[in-house]
Formats: C-alpha cells, sequence, structure tokens
C-alpha cells in the first residue's frame, strides 16, 4: 500500500492505495467523483477521459499514483455549481447523449480539443474523437455539439 | 494485474539503480502499451520505475543536421512540434497518426522504441531515416538496435534518454492502419537521406521492423514510384491474421511504398 495525495478540481484527496490502483479508481472510489465511467478498461473507448494539467488522457491506462503532483480535472471540475458550461449547454441543445454513458469522456476530450484550437470543422473534430466511442448516437449530433459549443466558448 | 512496487525518481542515476536491483523492474514511461499488458498479465513486473519525474528526458532540439527528440517526449508534442513539422513532415504526420488523441497525451517515444511492437509506427521512422538511439551510456545506430519480436538491443536497465534524427532530403509515411487501433497492418516509411542513400523501412507486416534493400537499390537508382513497378517483396515470413494474410501483407508494402515515393516527390 502506499499513500497517494491528488489534487482534483482542485480539491486535495488523500487515500492508502495499493499500487496497481488506477486514476480512474481513485477517482469514483477514493474521491467518489463518479461522473468519470468506466466503460471498457481497455484504453479503448475513452468514457473515463479526464484532464492531467489540462491535457485529455484515459484515466484506465493512468495509474492514481502517476497523477500525484499534477492537476486531476474530471467532469465535476468543469460544471458550474447551477445549470451547464457551455458545451454541456450544446450538447443539450443538439441531442448530442443517448444514453449519456460516453458523455463525460466526450466533453472532456472535445474541451482538450476546443482548448487546442484543433476543433475548427467537422473533419478535425471526427478526427479528435477518434479515441471516444459512442455506441448510441452515430456522433453526428456530437460532431454538432462540439462545433456549437466551440463556437460558444470563443463567444466567450 | 500483479503487484508492483511503484517508485518515481528524480534522477537517471536512482531510476538506473532501481532498475538494477533484484525480481523483475521495469521502467515505466507513457504506460499506453505496458499498463494494458499488466492488466492482461502479459507482464508482471516486481517494480515499476516510473520516469516522469526525471529532469531533462522532454524536448525537441535542432541542430544544423539533426532533430534530437528527448525519450519523455509524448506523441502529441512531436505531432505539434513546429520544429519537426518543417525539418521532417513526414515525423510529425507519423506521429499524429499513433493511436488515437488521449494516447498520443501520454505515449512517449522512447517507450515505443523500448517496446518495439511489431505494428508500432516509430520504428519503421527511425530505421528509414537511420537515426541513433542514445542512452546514458551509448550510442545505438538504428540498425543495430531492433533485434526481433518485442526485442531490441537495450540491456536490462538500460534507458533511452534521446533519439537522433537525422534531417532526410525527403521523407514519407504510409500506413494501412488497423481501423480500431490504428497500429498498423503495414507501415511504409520512405527516406532519402541528404546523401542521397534512400531507405525503406517497413512495419506491421513481419515479427520486427525491417528494411527492403531491393527497393532501396532501385529508388536509389531512380527516386520515383515507377522504380518500383517490377518489383515486389515475398510473403515468405510475414504476419499472417485476421487483418490481414502474409500475401495481402506483402502486396501493400509494394502500394505503400509506391504511395510514399510519390509523396516525397
Amino acid at each position: 500500500m502506499m499513500r497517494v495525495t491528488l489534487d482534483i478540481n482542485g480539491r486535495e484527496h488523500a487515500a492508502e492505495v495499493d499500487p496497481r490502483m488506477l486514476l480512474v479508481e481513485f477517482v469514483r472510489r477514493c474521491a467518489g467523483l463518479t461522473g468519470t465511467h468506466v466503460g471498457c478498461d481497455t484504453s479503448q473507448c475513452g468514457a473515463c477521459t479526464v484532464h492531467l494539467d489540462g491535457i485529455a488522457v484515459k484515466s484506465c491506462t493512468v495509474f492514481a499514483a502517476q497523477a500525484e503532483g499534477h492537476a486531476v480535472t474530471t467532469i465535476e471540475g468543469v460544471s458550474p455549481d447551477d445549470g451547464l458550461s457551455p458545451l454541456q449547454a450544446a450538447f443539450k441543445e443538439h441531442h448530442a447523449l443517448q444514453c449519456g454513458f460516453c458523455t463525460p469522456g466526450m466533453i472532456m476530450s472535445a474541451l482538450d480539443m476546443i482548448r487546442r484550437g484543433a476543433a475548427t470543422d467537422e473533419q478535425a473534430v471526427r478526427a479528435g474523437l477518434e479515441g471516444n466511442l459512442c455506441r448510441c448516437t452515430g456522433y453526428q449530433n456530437i460532431v454538432a455539439a462540439i462545433l456549437a459549443g466551440a463556437a460558444a466558448m470563443a463567444e466567450g | 494485474m500483479h503487484p508492483y512496487r511503484y517508485h518515481r525518481p528524480g534522477s537517471l542515476a536512482e531510476a538506473e539503480e532501481v532498475l538494477a536491483g533484484d525480481g523483475d523492474p521495469r521502467p515505466l514511461a507513457g504506460g499506453m502499451s505496458l499498463i494494458p499488458v499488466m492488466k492482461h498479465r502479459l507482464a508482471a513486473p516486481s517494480d515499476l520505475v516510473d520516469l516522469a519525474a526525471i529532469g531533462g528526458l522532454t524536448g525537441i532540439t535542432v541542430e544544423p543536421a539533426t532533430l534530437g527528440i528527448r525519450a519523455m517526449t509524448r506523441h502529441a508534442a512531436v505531432a505539434a512540434s513546429p520544429s519537426v513539422r518543417e525539418r521532417i513532415p513526414a515525423l510529425a504526420a507519423l506521429a499524429g497518426g499513433i493511436g488515437d488523441p488521449l494516447v498520443r497525451n501520454r505515449g512517449t517515444i522512447g517507450g515505443s522504441l523500448a517496446n518495439n511492437d511489431p505494428a508500432a509506427c516509430y520504428p519503421s521512422a527511425v530505421l528509414a531515416l537511420d537515426a541513433e538511439i542514445v542512452t546514458a551510456g551509448r550510442r545505438i545506430p538504428a540498425d543495430n538496435f531492433f533485434l526481433g519480436l518485442f526485442e531490441t538491443a537495450l540491456e536490462p536497465g538500460e534507458l533511452i534518454v534521446e533519439v537522433r534524427f537525422p534531417v532526410p532530403a525527403a521523407a514519407s509515411y504510409r500506413k494501412f492502419p488497423n481501423p480500431a487501433s490504428r497500429f498498423s497492418v503495414v507501415g511504409v516509411f520512405v527516406a532519402r537521406l541528404a546523401d542521397g542513400a534512400v531507405r525503406v523501412a517497413v512495419t506491421g507486416a513481419g515479427p520486427c521492423v525491417f528494411r527492403v534493400k531491393a527497393f532501396e537499390r532501385a529508388l536509389a537508382a531512380s527516386f520515383a514510384p515507377g522504380a518500383l513497378a517490377d518489383l515486389s517483396v515475398a510473403a515468405d515470413g510475414l504476419t499472417s491474421d485476421i487483418h490481414g494474410s502474409a500475401a495481402y501483407r506483402a502486396h501493400l508494402i509494394g502500394v505503400l511504398a509506391e504511395d510514399a515515393v510519390a509523396d516525397c516527390a
């Protein structure tokens, strides 16, 4: 066992964990933040996407211990206390989710994409989503929502 | 996953000390291959030595005829680097096509090369560009580095610190990606070096990256796609699996090599 202290959404969370504990398990079990989902647990689906120092990563393929000393941001950390962020509002407006399981990962990937200035057109957004799988929507409305969210965020 | 001990040394010397210890210690770079294989119990290291806190292992340096990429540089950083895009655009494009954006945000060039996955992209660039693998103690030419399936010239505990790429006159990488993983079913890297030498390296098609000397000789005589028209690669020894037969892969090598040469022109 080892003591791991993580900065998640600006709050410190400390726990005694097995070195095998994955970041996604720490986020869900130790910090109680269950917005981050475990879809495949094999680096395929991206439902577990969080930000490490602002960069989108698959938290099922990072050990919790590796995240020590870095800022972890989860879906809870990008949602305002009441209402929705512009990107979340765009997902709602464009009906970009059906079952919703992949949505937190989609939002976290899309935010990274938008902040890097990479969400420029449909093709770029589709390429940017290669690490996130959705089994319901066929992606059409997700892509539309990300483009609309990017425009809304650019307007500030 | 089997239990292991986690270490995060602050220096190369400390890392090498743990890696020289008893048991089966392994270095951990980006973890994009190692963590999944540990989950599948295909690897069961006694200790993981996380290289992330060691200073000086990331970044790209530009010299007149060489690009140096430090071992812990992420694929996303190589893909986005203005220096790489300007001087070896084929290398930036290759890095930008590995896995998916989330994998590229974690995976490192040193980790990819040390792992030497038979379908990884980077080994083909290193071999075709005649790059040098720099470790703490020596420099290993690309031709001597890749030994076989997941096997390299690295000694146990020997860490890559940098990869030095000579800037070529022209280069291009073409791959037929597995649509799910984006590993190469076949990938072909063609480079015309500054001294005029032509090197063609193939990944994905066999147990280890390899050069196609017959293509290189033909392209040295005439660097045009047509130079390969009468040549083919034998299917013997190539990989056959659910993604493609050996004969299909042999055919793809010719097609992708021609595409890459056309792209260089």
